[in-house]
């Protein structure tokens, strides 16, 4: 009976992690060869489907959308952490709004999107409604990385702070946001991934324009979104696995800094 | 001194900036739901939910969703009978047998996992599990099946990141206590250390179930995304999230109202999962 679990145990750990690096590996024995200079170039046509518009686009979104959630999502958790009393009902009902968005499937995301940035608002495809649709998106993921961050700053030092005089803001980003720092960096790096990777959310609000958006109300594609649109049309097969790569350095980039960062938190405690 | 009112100042920004999740959370509801509730009583909740013939471009059109609910359900059962049991046993491996120094690489490749685009996953799953569904049962190897396997595999780093905490939050006095009565480590820990860590771990796979029944753009890749009655697990079908991303490009009117209607659907769905989840949880804290 023991031997029975051990192996099924392990036979499972083999099977997922077999199944990671197979789907990492493949993907990268595939695309690396097609990584070729036309696939880079500045100007999608139909013959090079380069993904260097695609490229800036996604970049364009995720530093907008960084640029409005961060704020807003750090804000909350200072709220959340630092001011608000033991029992607030505001704080319970924010918790429950941010964990009901956590929930939310990025086509709900989208749609709606679609429905008020796009059409109620006018902005139609547009870098901007699909930035406002991605801010939601990470908000949740923002204020709890915020919220864990703040709390595991040790309360003594919020008390010298006071008893040296200083008042609640200059404690809050004097003394508890430096040394939360990492721990929200590494949530907000986790925003950066779901951004990079969101494809249903952003169809119909940013749009699948080929090109580099000229303008806030101007429509664009992200490199997930030009993967899936390249690989629906099924002629680009090589070209999919190529963005697949860059999407995949991408994301491990994004992993290893986030592992990094969460570990000198760690280490600081 | 003027920082008096700057810190009222400031606490009102955060305040406001702290409401701005409950605003997203009403707006998000009302467009949804002030998009497809009116369509659903006119066209009837009985003919929607449980019409079995979606035919937008028909005259008279029908709106049966059925078939995609059906579509969510089963693919959503299948990816929890694949993902639950590799899942949880894997939690299990991290947190009981796996040594510091592997744990050191698994840990972080279990978060790569889920920071992997389901793009990228939906691609894979093309590319790779649908030649061999195809080979081995005929057909275009597009079905509830492949569908399973591929969300069973992104529904994994979920269900291990929730289960192995809690595993890990289970006292180690319960281990001790049980190998000291004679149990093996094996047995210790199928017999009292995961049952007593079993409100985490059911709340992972709820959280898995809403993972799944939301997945879009990987499962359009793969479905077959055939609006009928699902005739059997290795035939195409169509999910409720697919229905949406499919038909929103061209469609118009009393077809576009169906399909807010459908993420309406959806949405209830979702919220239900969410709730339960929330349910469990907090039970679980206590």
């Amino acid at each position: 009976m023991s031997k029975v679990i051990r192996y099924a145990v392990k036979i499972s750990a083999f099977l997922t992690f077999g199944i990671l690096f197979f789907i990492i590996g493949y993907i990268l024995f595939r695309g690396i060869p097609h990584l070729t200079p036309s696939l880079f170039s500045l100007k999608y046509t139909t013959e090079n489907v380069s993904l260097f518009p695609a490229m800036i686009t996604t970049i364009l979104i995720v530093a907008l959308t960084l640029l409005i959630a961060t704020p807003i999502g750090v804000f909350t958790g200072f709220y959340l952490v630092e001011y608000a009393k033991k029992g607030n009902k505001l704080v319970e009902i924010v918790r429950i709004a941010t964990e009901t968005l956590s929930g939310i499937p990025s086509i709900v995301y989208g749609l709606f999107g679609m429905l008020f940035f796009v059409i109620r608002l006018g902005f139609q495809y547009s870098l901007i409604a699909g930035t406002l649709t991605a801010s939601i998106m990470v908000l949740p993921l923002i204020i709890r990385s915020t919220e864990e961050a703040l709390m595991s700053v040790d309360d003594s030092l919020r008390e010298a702070s006071f008893g040296l005089g200083a008042g609640k803001l200059r404690t809050i980003f004097r003394v508890v946001l430096p040394v939360a720092m990492p721990g929200i960096l590494s949530g907000v790096i986790l925003a950066i991934g779901r951004v990079v990777g969101e494809t249903a959310a952003l169809m119909y609000t940013l749009g699948t324009a080929t090109k580099i958006p000229n303008g806030f109300f101007s429509s664009g594609r992200t490199l997930a979104l030009h993967m899936y649109l390249l690989s629906t049309e099924g002629m680009h097969v090589n070209e999919s696995y190529a963005t697949g790569v860059i999407l995949l350095i991408i994301v491990l980039m994004i992993n290893s800094l986030s592992t990094y960062l969460s570990n000198r938190l760690m280490k600081g405690r | 001194m003027k920082s008096k009112s700057f810190e009222g100042f400031m606490k009102g920004i955060f305040i406001v900036s702290a409401m701005m999740s409950i605003l997203a959370i009403i707006l998000i509801c009302y467009f949804i739901f002030a998009g497809g509730i009116p369509f659903i009583a006119e066209y009837g909740v009985k003919g929607f939910l449980l019409g079995t013939e979606w035919k937008p471009s028909n005259n008279p059109a029908s709106f049966g969703i059925l078939p995609m609910i059906l579509g969510s359900v089963y693919v959503t059962i299948g990816a929890i009978i694949i993902g639950v049991p590799i899942g949880i046993l894997t939690a299990t491996y991290l947190s009981k047998f796996c040594g510091d120094k592997l744990y050191r690489v698994l840990k972080p490749s279990i978060n790569l996992m889920s920071g992997i685009p389901s793009i990228v996953y939906g691609f894979f799953a093309l590319t790779v599990i649908v030649p061999i569904m195809r080979n081995l049962f005929g057909g275009t190897g597009m079905n509830i099946v492949t569908a399973s396997i591929l969300l069973g595999i992104m529904i994994l780093p979920t269900i291990i990141g929730m289960s192995e905490a809690s595993i890990r939050a289970v006292p180690q006095s319960y281990y001790e206590g049980s190998v000291g009565l004679g149990a093996t480590h094996e047995r210790a820990i199928m017999t009292v250390v995961l049952p007593a860590a079993r409100s985490g771990i059911l709340s992972s796979v709820i959280l898995g179930i809403g993972r799944a029944i939301g997945e879009t753009m990987a499962v359009i890749l793969v479905a077959g995304n055939q609006a009928r009655m699902p005739k059997g697990i290795l035939k195409g079908v169509r999910t409720m999230t697919t229905n949406i991303v499919i038909e929103m490009a061209y469609a118009a009117d009393q077809h576009r109202e169906a399909l807010i209607a459908t993420a309406a659907i959806l949405f209830i769905f979702i919220l239900i999962i969410n709730a339960t989840f929330l349910i469990v949880k907090r039970r679980s804290a206590n």
